[in-house]
């Protein structure tokens, strides 16, 4: 692999479900992640789409092994984390950060935007104690904060500013990848647009990786180098940006695109939209055979044998699904 | 004469930290079968226009300060009680943001989707569950026989924003008031429900308030729109000429920190500061300290709503004035 940071190699994620109060048996698996192999380039940005439920949030804390993973391997530079001890994990750790959705339920309320800023930087022994307020002061500024405001606590705030408090906590430790799982969700668009030109400042001053989630996919494909596309558990379609969204190859993808609605009253009044029967189904019992097939416009009865492999269809283009050719 | 006409709404807060002035002079009309949006961040005072007119402000410590609100020739702002139960629910009626908590969970779906039928019909209760499956298969649940008998927690989230359009229409109302019904839900369940909406609304002939904060959505469901700015109404046209000839500068920002209308990877244009605080009084135009046309009699002059041309109203000083 060229300069890949971090590489997956057949991820699952399964959670077993029990059932009975006493004797708890276990009754089924919820296959949450389902073998993901990818890898992701230094300074690159993955954005990671699908519905809710398909995985991707559950992928993201795998990769920081935040859940147990099944099986597989997670290689973040070279080292595999699915086998490495606690005190290796924890050194891997200061090389990738989450920043989450919530801004107001992932900062600790009692905590001054010192305090919870300087928390990594005391457990980690990245500075000494007199230069701690200084090095604070310089990440508030990093995100866009006044240091003023250092004294204050989270509920002060606005949700957008207490977005860039969550992202100064992430690059306190200077990582090398941060990962975004739905970091603009909450946010109203005009402060949406803030966060994500802060996102990509950092991105170019700092080279990081970053691995952006969203349910949004113009939000995605403005901000992604690639995208990779998951339905249950599985990526079914990856590739650069722009080619994913404007010319979607997987079915699910095109209905995906083609469900989002645009801002503009012609084009959202004339376009032939691919609306999509049914909720995404359980993963607890997926279909048979691809796991699109149940909702898939362009089903046949041998998208029920076997579930697709991704296959590499133009440089850097892949594509779960075996009609591919035909449709 | 349209279907419904508000005039200078006014709902205050009064809390401990002040009287905090969620709608602060908001006046528009709905005609007849006509859709109209509702646009507006967090705050704005959508939601809360839309609840002073269900009569849903929890009063303290909310107040209607003035207004009026005529549907059909009945004030619904100073409607006896008896007089708004006989239109709430049966010809005005509102889906709410989020389908997980607004059904009761202690409650079969049978017995809360026909509880609207047998408070405002006179009607048998075997009827009233026919009706009810009726309703259910219009908005494509299927098995309804079963359906009707679970709870709904046995729902997924598009599942059950379906049965609150069901309940909703299930009275045949002139006038149904959506709340973000799409905002929780997925864009591919999303289009689904937008489609049913517009679907019901061709059957039914009924008008729609669509509250949503989605320009997206707006552009393809809504007749005409209306831009909302703390409390405020500052624009307000029908959806091509909001959307092609935006007069505002707040709704024209708002247009541009929309990713999918910029280039990709572009610096994405945001509007400097924050919303402003509603419990503080605001002097002028609510928009003058964000905005990048502001001169000295914007921070002073109050801005009202002015017809720009016919149909298309604005708020804008500068834009009245003819400056830009």
């Amino acid at each position: 692999m060229s300069d890949a940071i971090i590489e997956l190699r057949d991820v699952k994620t399964h959670f077993p479900i029990y059932q009975g109060f006493l004797l708890k048996k276990p009754v089924g698996m919820v296959k949450a992640v389902d073998g993901v192999t990818l890898s992701i380039q230094r300074g690159e940005v993955l954005g990671l789409v699908g519905e809710s439920g398909c995985g991707k949030s559950t992928l993201a804390r795998t990769i920081m092994q935040l859940v147990p993973t099944t099986s597989g391997m997670v290689i973040i530079e070279g080292r595999n984390l699915t086998q490495g001890t606690a005190a290796s994990l924890r050194q891997t750790r200061r090389e990738m950060q989450m920043v989450f959705q919530d801004p107001y339920a992932s900062l600790n309320p009692r905590l001054t935007v010192f305090a919870t800023l300087a928390e990594p930087l005391i457990v980690h022994k990245i500075c000494p104690a007199d230069q701690i307020t200084a090095r604070v002061a310089m990440l508030m500024e990093l995100v866009g904060l006044a240091p003023r405001f250092m004294q204050k606590y989270p509920h002060e705030f606005s949700g957008g500013q207490r977005q860039r408090i969550a992202i100064a906590r992430a690059l306190a430790l200077e990582p090398k990848i941060i990962i975004a799982d739905e970091p603009v969700s909450a946010l109203d668009v005009s402060i949406q647009a803030q966060i994500l030109n802060l996102l990509a400042d950092l991105r170019r001053q700092m080279n990081l990786s970053l691995i952006f989630i969203a349910h949004d996919l113009s939000v995605v494909k403005h901000i992604s180098d690639r995208i990779a596309v998951m339905y249950l558990g599985k990526i079914v379609e990856l590739g650069p940006a722009a080619d994913v969204i404007d010319r979607p190859r997987h079915p699910y993808t095109q209905a995906l695109v083609s469900a989002i609605p645009t801002p503009n009253p012609d084009v959202e009044r004339n376009r032939q939209r691919i609306v999509l029967a049914g909720d995404p189904p359980s993963p607890i019992h997926p279909p048979v055979g691809c796991p699109f097939h149940p909702r898939c416009p362009h089903m046949q009865e041998k998208c029920k044998a076997a579930v697709p492999p991704l296959v590499r269809i133009e440089d850097g283009r892949e594509v779960a699904c075996v009609r591919i050719g035909e449709i | 004469m349209p279907l419904l006409t508000v005039k200078d709404l006014r709902t205050y807060f009064h809390t401990r930290n002040g009287i905090y002035r969620a709608v602060d002079g908001v006046s528009f009309h709905v005609d007849r079968g006509e859709t109209l949006g509702m646009v507006g961040e967090s705050g704005s005072g959508k939601s809360v226009t839309c609840y002073s007119l269900m009569g849903l402000v929890p009063q303290p410590p909310g107040r209607i300060e003035s207004g009026t609100a005529l549907f059909d020739g009945v004030d619904l702002l100073h409607s006896s009680p008896a007089q708004s139960r006989a239109i709430r629910g049966k010809r005005v009626a509102m889906i709410f943001q989020d389908p997980m908590t607004s059904l009761n969970p202690y409650l079969r779906i049978a017995d809360q989707l026909i509880e609207p039928l047998l408070i405002h019909e006179k009607i048998s209760k075997k009827k009233a569950l026919q009706l009810g499956g009726e309703a259910l298969e219009a908005v494509g649940i299927n098995d309804v026989a079963r359906r009707l008998q679970q709870y709904p927690h046995e729902f997924s989230g598009g599942m059950r924003q379906r049965v609150m359009i069901a309940m909703a229409l299930i009275t045949k109302p002139e006038l149904l008031i959506a709340d973000e019904p799409t905002t929780a839900l997925d864009v591919t369940v999303q289009a689904q429900i937008l489609e049913l909406i517009k679907e019901m609304q061709r059957e039914l002939g009924m008008a729609v308030i669509f509250v949503t904060h989605d320009l997206g959505v707006i552009s393809g469901l809504c007749d005409r729109v209306q831009v909302m700015y703390a409390g405020k109404v500052v624009e307000t046209a029908d959806t091509r000429a909001l959307f092609y000839q935006p007069k505002h500068p707040y709704t024209r920002a708002l247009q541009r920190s929309i990713p999918s209308m910029q280039p990709k990877g572009a610096e994405l244009y945001t509007i400097p500061g924050l919303p402003p605080d509603l419990s503080k009084p605001l002097p002028g135009c609510p928009f003058a300290p964000r905005c990048g046309f502001a001169t000295d009699r914007c921070h002073v002059e109050e801005a009202r709503l002015a017809e720009w041309r016919p149909g298309h109203d604005q708020a804008c000083l500068r834009v009245q004035a003819g400056e830009i």
